[in-house]
């Protein structure tokens, strides 16, 4: 009994340790936001002396002309809400009619599906914007009035595309364990197909549109590349990792600024995360086992 | 009996235009950003394509391979892929097994260490990266000893990518630990406890048991940790933008220019948009001969536990 108390105690202490490390990058983002460039290269380990030089420092990098980092924050809630809703929506119905209607064709739309995640975004991301140009002065520009590039709908547009392989899949495999008898009894009471998606299977979808909204949030919010060639440089929609690099770019070394730009990209992540926590860590473990 | 047949066929019919109507939003979305601008893309890549001319591009063969096979840089860059690719994957997932073995254990604070652990995950590679840069050049030469002082991990080319699979385990592995760690609790208690009853050492209870029984859990950690460390990209362009330079066959190459980087380089810093496109179809190529055979492999084994 002593000898496994002893193993505990080494177990806990280690795991305080691995703990300590892991988050000690984001506790040293903190102090050195807190402290002036010069402090920094005096000693980047220390706490800071003065936690007010943290408030000073946030408000330089919001005070920066070259970077709008209310702004960013805003187009990242708009590009990552406004292709999650189209994402959930889109897939959730595509894999319903896939699943429930066994044929050839819903096959080989699946198997279209899958077979694209395997497919690395550098082969298709710059025939996508002079595709997108081609789309945007004969489609979108003369029919709707917007170009697809450097444009909401247009980022939110290409998301859906990049989105939607893995969540239809996700679907699949969710809808495939929901029995068929509850859908045929409410077409006998009278329910259209439509209504009983509406009714019945979307409200049922709900564990795995957490999961499908989480896995794709993340990665939307914090993508970069796509929102690079998509919006562009220069743009006025940027996203808060496009402002970061950006503000990054224009500060050479000089880590007060960086490290309290770092800073401001990771406080919405954590507060989103400190409320949402359980339903974050069940929704990527869930997800992940059934994909 | 008519009238029954009449409306069997209307029902028939609401059903199919139901089927299409449910599909075409996924299927006009997929088609539109990733079927067509993909097989432009290999179609480009056979092509004079230069990505802004509006006249049609030009065939040209084979020539935008063969340029491909001839630049140093994407030589030396599939080469330290290919070296990063392994160290992170075993790195990752090493990390991911062993947290998650810690917090599916009894420990009092596990549910915060799992937090803790997950955390990184949340925060883009663009971010982190400039957050390591920071640690690498700053805190690391603080550190009591004298090699941190004299071997500087984004000067020196070979510490470089080590820098670059620190960063990318700390920011993965924790997902992947999750994925572990659902599988950890699926492995039933009593089988565990009767073992150790039997006399069996904790090593001979995971190595026996608890592998052998999270098989399938292996085949997709694998498969998902493969495809993130070849396609790694965000974190090398915050992190060491490629660099350090060093020589490799007489000339200056950069020392951690992934592929993905490299492909980016090509199009976007040097212009070259048909070469690009032709590497980034090699690039494709290669992740998936590996991601098959990784598959295969791990299947196999799944089938003889």
């Amino acid at each position: 009994m002593s000898k496994r108390k002893f193993w505990a105690l080494i177990g806990e202490l280690a795991a305080i340790l691995l703990f300590l490390v892991y988050v000690s990058p984001l506790i040293l983002v903190l102090f050195n936001s807190s402290k002036t460039s010069g402090q920094i290269i005096l000693n980047p380990i220390s706490a800071p002396s003065d936690w007010g030089l943290l408030w000073k420092n946030i408000q330089s990098v919001f005070g920066n002309t070259v970077v709008n980092y209310g702004g960013a924050f805003k187009s990242s809630l708009i590009i990552t809400f406004g292709s999650l809703v189209f994402i959930i929506l889109f897939s959730s119905m595509a894999a319903w009619v896939i699943v429930r209607n066994k044929s050839k064709f819903s096959n080989f739309i699946y198997y279209c599906f899958i077979a694209m995640m395997v497919v690395p975004f550098q082969v298709v991301m710059y025939p996508l914007v002079s595709w997108f140009k081609k789309m945007s002065d004969v489609v979108t520009i003369p029919l709707f009035g917007f170009s697809l590039l450097r444009s909401y709908p247009g980022a939110i547009f290409a998301y859906i595309g990049f989105g939607i392989s893995m969540s239809v899949f996700m679907y699949c495999g969710f809808i495939k364990g929901i029995p068929y008898e509850i859908e045929e009894a409410a077409t006998i009471d009278g329910c259209s197909k439509v209504q009983v998606f509406n009714r019945i299977i979307l409200p049922m979808l709900k564990p795995i549109t957490v999961t499908v909204s989480i896995l794709n949030g993340i990665w939307i919010w914090n993508d970069f590349l796509l929102p690079l060639l998509i919006l562009g440089k220069g743009n006025t929609i940027q996203t808060i990792p496009l402002t970061v690099s950006n503000f990054v770019g224009s500060y050479v070394k000089q880590w007060d600024m960086i490290l309290t730009s770092t800073l401001l990209a990771i406080i919405p992540v954590l507060i989103f995360f400190l409320i949402a926590q359980k339903n974050i860590i069940k929704g990527m473990s869930e997800g992940a086992v059934k994909s | 009996m008519a009238q029954q047949k009449k409306t069997m066929n209307d029902k028939k019919k609401a059903d199919r235009l139901t089927y299409i109507l449910f599909l075409t939003p996924a299927v006009l979305a997929f088609t539109l950003v990733i079927a067509i601008p993909f097989f432009q893309g290999i179609y480009y890549s056979f092509t004079d394509w230069d990505g802004i001319s509006k006249a049609a591009p030009k065939f040209v063969g084979l020539i935008n391979y063969i340029d491909a096979f001839k630049d140093s840089r994407f030589l030396y860059s599939a080469q330290v892929t290919l070296i990063f690719g392994i160290i992170n994957f075993v790195l990752v997932n090493i990390v991911a097994f062993g947290l998650a073995l810690l917090v599916s254990s009894k420990l009092k604070g596990r549910d915060i260490y799992r937090a803790g652990f997950f955390l990184p995950n949340l925060i883009g590679g663009i971010v982190l990266g400039y957050i390591w840069q920071f640690i690498y050049n700053s805190v690391f030469p603080t550190f009591p000893s004298a090699w941190f002082k004299t071997n500087l991990f984004l000067v020196n080319p070979k510490l470089s990518v080590w820098a670059l699979a620190i960063t990318s385990t700390w920011q993965y592995a924790g997902y992947i630990m999750l994925i572990y760690y659902t599988a950890l609790q699926n492995v039933p208690n009593d089988l565990l406890e009767s073992a150790s009853l039997d006399g069996a050492t904790w090593w001979q209870r995971l190595t026996k048991i608890i592998m052998p029984m999270i098989a399938p859990t292996f085949t997709i950690t694998l498969f998902l940790t493969l495809s993130n460390s070849f396609k790694q990209f965000d974190v090398v362009l915050s992190l060491t933008n490629g660099g350090p330079s060093m020589l490799y066959g007489g000339k200056a190459i950069n020392a951690t220019e992934l592929l993905a980087v490299n492909i980016y380089n090509t199009a976007s810093v040097q212009n070259n948009m048909a070469i690009a496109q032709a590497k980034a179809v090699l690039f494709f190529i290669a992740l998936a001969v590996i991601s098959f055979i990784q598959t295969s492999m791990t299947r196999r084994k799944e089938i003889e536990s």
